[in-house]
């Protein structure tokens, strides 16, 4: 565990672990993170893991109002210390993740950045946010990447792309291939020919038209508009939609 | 996965014929394959890799001779040699047969390594038959393989296989295999009712080294253990005789497909 604060995007929201500092040196780091990257957080919500640490409602209280500060809801703390478990009932705090009642700290789930996360957290916190596959991907094969993927060559059908972020394939795209994986709808796929088995985008699902397969391939570029996913061929002058 | 694999360049080819799905005629490939390269008077061993379900030595028509087996010369309780089978028919042709009463776990990767190792030393080619699957047989039987030859049915479900397949063999770094189309019907491509060889070089983008078309005669000649590469007549036979002169190096041309004529009249044409 770190020294001072960590915060992840999780499935549920904001993991915020606390290190081993005083708590006082715990809540400088905290607003000073919160500050420097606060339109990240705004409007989301946190769960901090307290780790073995005891924090009495009182400490959990300024925890909660310097993050209410900066438009984040704490929802949830986790502890080893049950006087700390029990300070967080007694504010009607949650002691537990839903589901699994996992601990935070230590599990890596950059996979699972919060539905809400814009991309640009994601970036900083994957370091490298494309990965560029050459080559074509074959039935069985599964590229999975939280950043924005890229293929130069076809996803035939069988294989499947699993994006957090944007999906770009020089090539047919035959295959499955999920964009915004973990909730972003503004992201896009775009392929020289795009007749997917299925092509998902966030939390929505559509298959190609039927028959789509006999006309003379354009490239396209599919997005999330008005609460549907739809494909717009691409042509010289389009200008997209970032 | 085994080391060495592919390290020895002077001596023996090593092709494995594989598919993924089961029943396109991989056994069968390999029998008149085996057959076709044989008559070309190449020395030739065939080896049945699908432990626990053996059929090469059926369509071959060697049962009835078989003593020991692959599991035999693996566990050590013969050598090489004793297990294999020479061919009543044609000079310079064995098989390999596979156990019948174990099953893929009895075989390594690196023991069909060693095997074929041992026989490229003295043989012109050496044909593996792999089971189906993306398992352990099917990792056993292209371990030792200089080339992968794929076989395909024209229907969807075979070609979405042998798409997985040429995945896992390019991975392996086997190179890129090439392509057998299997059991292919002119009248039902014509009609539109089947893939036609565009389709299914459209997904699977690698080289085309045969087409063999439907022939009643294949299955009747494998019940009777007589590849149908040793009958003159058959088409299917001529199909496979030519597949093996490309594996050799000549260049035989392909048919034209899109004909709509019968498939006798077709193949006059192109081998007549």
């Amino acid at each position: 565990m770190n020294a001072t604060v960590s915060i992840k995007g999780v499935r549920d929201g904001l993991a915020i672990a606390l290190g081993e500092c005083p708590l006082d040196v715990l809540m400088d780091d905290l607003a000073h993170q919160l500050a420097t990257r606060e339109r990240f957080f705004q409007g989301g919500r946190a769960a901090v893991d307290a780790g073995e640490r005891e924090l009495g409602p009182a400490d959990l209280e300024k925890i909660s109002d310097l993050l209410a500060s900066h438009g984040i809801v704490l929802w949830a703390v986790l502890s080893e210390h049950a006087g700390t478990q029990d300070a967080a009932r007694r504010l009607e705090l949650g002691t537990r993740l839903p589901g699994s009642g996992v601990e935070l700290a230590g599990s890596d789930r950059r996979l699972e950045p919060p539905p809400s996360a814009p991309s640009e957290q994601r970036e900083a916190e994957n370091g490298s946010d494309c990965m560029l596959v050459r080559g074509a991907l074959r039935s069985g094969r599964l590229v999975q990447h939280p950043g924005h993927v890229v293929i130069i060559g076809d996803v035939n059908p069988g294989a499947e792309i699993v994006a957090g972020g944007d999906v770009l394939v020089w090539g047919r795209i035959r295959g499955l291939v999920h964009a915004g994986a973990y909730g972003d709808q503004n992201a896009l796929v775009c392929a020289l020919d795009l007749a997917p088995t299925q092509l998902r985008i966030a939390e929505l699902i559509t298959v190609s038209p039927a028959g789509s397969g006999d006309v003379e391939p354009v490239p396209e570029q599919a997005s999330i508009k008005d609460g549907r996913i739809v494909a717009e061929s691409w042509s010289p002058g389009y200008r997209g939609r970032r | 996965m085994a080391v060495g694999a592919t390290s020895l360049n002077n001596g023996a080819r090593v092709i494995t014929i594989t598919s993924g799905k089961a029943g396109v005629g991989k056994t069968t490939a390999t029998a008149n394959l085996g057959v076709a390269l044989a008559q070309l008077g190449n020395k030739v061993v065939v080896i049945d890799a699908d432990v626990g379900l053996r059929n090469l030595d059926l369509v071959m028509g060697l049962e009835n001779r078989i003593v020991y087996d692959l599991v035999d010369v693996i566990e050590g309780r013969c050598k090489l040699r004793q297990a294999m089978i020479r061919d009543k028919r044609l000079e310079g042709l064995h098989l390999l047969p596979a156990a019948q009463t174990r099953d893929k776990t009895a075989v390594s990767p690196s023991d069909m390594v060693l095997i074929c190792d041992d026989l490229r030393r003295e043989q012109d080619f050496v044909l593996i038959d792999s089971p189906a699957g993306i398992e352990r047989g099917f990792r056993n039987a292209i371990a030792p393989a200089d080339r992968v030859i794929i076989i395909t049915n024209p229907e969807v479900s075979s070609v979405r296989d042998s798409d997985r397949i040429v995945g896992l063999v390019e991975a392996d770094e086997k190179g890129a295999p090439s392509l057998i189309v299997n059991r292919l019907k002119p009248e039902m491509i014509a009609r539109g009712d089947m893939l036609d060889i565009g389709d299914i070089l459209d997904v699977l983008m690698i080289e085309l080294i045969g087409i063999v078309p439907e022939d009643e005669q294949v299955l009747v000649a494998a019940n009777h253990g007589q590849p149908a590469a040793l009958e003159d007549r058959s088409v299917a036979g001529q199909a496979f005789r030519n597949i093996a002169r490309r594996i050799v190096g000549e260049e035989i041309p392909f048919m034209p497909l899109a004909q709509e004529r019968g498939l006798r009249g077709l193949f006059k044409r192109l081998w007549g």
